[in-house]
């Protein structure tokens, strides 16, 4: 490896490490000022700008805060688990495309961590193994409450990543369908979505190629599961304030619980990133390459691929401020009885009808 | 499909929330150093020691407040006047005023008691202290001076707002006559400097004339 490609792998890590670091420490302030909206509060206001630096404050404040560690932990994996939770959280990301790859001299710079030829496997991955860390902080507390909330954590994982899996399949052989041969890589996946329907009937040449249309339904399928996948409101049974004190991370305190903290924001933000990558077109959108200055069309994907993630992270906190928290059965009905069965016809009907549209009736 | 049209109309009902709150329309909290807010007319605050708007005390210190007080928290002696050079227009004057703000419940029992109408209550009631001795308020700082301004125990504190002190007089008693229907548009006390003549009060009848149909606050 030369040293300029070298430098340029350093610099995708390190400014998509940066980026997502920023992006969550606007999230946690984002998500406490729409809420406070929602029941017709001010929320933080004193920290900055609008109480912009609030996070930061919050940050700094626990940082310094004593982490206690409880007499009846499971030490070793008491101290592993907030690095288990936010590890594969911040790996997710590195998988996302947040703006059109570009060219210095003949090498070219993709505005990826990396680009794997496995992407979405990698990312279902990922997100399995984030469960480790609830579930091991969970175990190795020594204490009910957070024992109580890995077991719920485990069985509510498993649950939804079976129909998120799913869900995703039906985007791959639909993608598979609109290049050459299937790709399961972030980047390839966003290319296929660049340009609009226009092919197709020239009434949709003003609506982008987005696998949403097609993929409807496999899109609600998605969201909901990356609600219950990142253990948010109203699927927030893992931590239940009001039943298990904290859930998991009770017995966390200081620094520790910050990464948990940080963790699940990080999961919301990858996941968004994800459904807008696979579903809304990631970066893909209108460059005006030529009319514009070179420097403002080269930016404007990441800003599309932002806006796109922000509102469907601006889902989650609606979602959060809106519904109460579902009964444990109704969460295992909801998962099992119609997510994946829905997740199932739903890939069969659109499987079906791809095959029908590239290869005919099998009778003619 | 229900459960769907129930969710969409929770989210309708969050997001027009926020929507209002945005625009100013229904955001309810204030920030409050920064904004008061208007208090209601008969608001509880701290008392005052009003004065006739000659300048006379009209406290006779008949110690009714410190007795009707369920806190205990008035301490009164009264004193008699010297006839050359009166405090107050009867025989005797407080000549020592004490609250305990501590121990005071904000009941108003002491100015229903009053028969001069020399103790009142302000809109005032900012008075924390870091001290327990300060919590106690003398006849100097509960005493209105002879233009009608009353003195603030921290006039520095950046939360002493005079307009609030400048509330005073007669009108917040409750069981004053003016809530009878002949005493209508009376005025029913008598002014102090500074805060000068207040409007009656309205009476009921202007409420009893509105139609039923109409949303009524109270």
């Amino acid at each position: 490896m030369s040293w300029p490609e070298f430098g340029i792998i350093a610099f995708r890590v390190v400014v998509t490490f940066v980026l997502l670091l920023v992006v969550t420490v606007i999230n946690v302030w984002a998500e406490r000022k729409i809420l406070a909206d929602m029941q017709s509060r001010i929320g933080p206001s004193r920290a900055g700008p609008w109480g912009i630096l609030q996070t930061v404050a919050d940050g700094l404040k626990l940082f310094f805060k004593e982490s206690v560690i409880p007499r009846k932990v499971e030490l070793g994996m008491y101290l592993l688990a907030p690095f288990l939770a936010i590890i594969p959280a911040f790996l997710i990301f590195m998988m996302v495309p947040w703006g059109k790859p570009f060219m210095i001299g003949d090498h070219e710079v993709a505005l990826q961590g990396a680009d794997l030829n496995i992407g979405l496997l990698f990312i279902l991955a990922m997100s399995s193994m984030a469960v480790y860390g609830v579930v091991l902080a969970g175990w190795s507390s020594g204490s009910k409450y957070p024992l109580l909330g890995a077991v719920r954590a485990t069985a509510q994982a498993i649950s939804y990543e079976a129909a998120m899996g799913l869900a995703m399949v039906a985007v791959v052989v639909f993608t598979a369908t609109q290049g050459e041969g299937g790709t399961l890589s972030m980047a390839e996946i966003v290319e296929r979505q660049t340009g609009t329907w226009g092919d197709i009937s020239p009434v949709l040449s003003f609506v982008p190629r987005w696998n949403l249309f097609p993929q409807f339904v496999a899109f609600v399928i998605f969201l909901v599961a990356i609600v219950a996948e990142t253990n948010r409101a109203p699927f927030d049974l893992v931590e239940a304030e009001q039943e298990l004190v904290g859930g998991f991370h009770t017995e966390y305190s200081g620094m520790r619980f910050a990464m948990f903290f940080l963790a699940e924001y990080v999961n919301i933000f990858s996941m968004s990133a994800i459904a807008a990558t696979l579903f809304l077109g990631g970066w893909a959108g209108p460059t005006f390459e030529g009319s514009l200055p070179g420097l403002i069309s080269g930016s404007l994907p990441t800003i599309y691929f932002l806006i796109k993630t922000y509102a469907i992270v601006f889902i989650f906190f609606w979602l959060r401020a809106t519904l109460p928290r579902l009964r444990y059965d109704q969460l295992m009905t909801l998962g099992w009885k119609r997510l994946i069965p829905a997740a199932l016809t739903w890939l069969v009907i659109s499987t079906v009808a791809i095959g029908f549209r590239q290869f005919g009736a099998p009778w003619s | 499909m229900g459960v769907i049209r129930e969710f969409i109309k929770g989210l309708r009902v969050t997001g027009g929330t926020m929507l209002r709150t945005i625009t100013g329309e229904e955001l309810v909290t204030t920030e409050y150093p920064k904004e008061m807010r208007q208090k209601p007319p008969r608001f509880h605050g701290r008392h005052v020691l009003n004065r006739y708007p000659d300048g006379m005390e009209k406290c006779i210190g008949c110690e009714l407040c410190a007795g009707v007080c369920p806190a205990k928290c008035i301490f009164v002696r009264g004193m008699d006047n010297d006839p050359e050079n009166p405090t107050s227009p009867g025989e005797r004057f407080g000549f020592v005023y004490e609250i305990n703000m501590l121990r005071c419940i904000f009941c108003a029992l002491c100015v229903e008691a009053c028969p001069t109408e020399a103790i009142t209550m302000t809109h005032l009631f900012e008075m924390s202290t870091t001290n327990r001795e300060d919590a106690i308020y003398t006849r100097e700082t509960l005493l209105m001076d002879e233009k009608g301004g009353v003195p603030h125990m921290f006039p520095d504190d950046e939360l002493a707002d005079m307009d609030e002190l400048a509330v005073a007089d007669g009108w917040v008693k409750a069981t004053a006559p003016s809530g009878m229907a002949s005493y209508q548009g009376v005025k029913m006390w008598q002014g102090t400097p500074g805060p000068g003549d207040w409007d009656p009060e309205p009476g009921q009848s202007e409420l009893d004339a509105r139609s039923p149909t109409e949303d009524d606050d109270g």
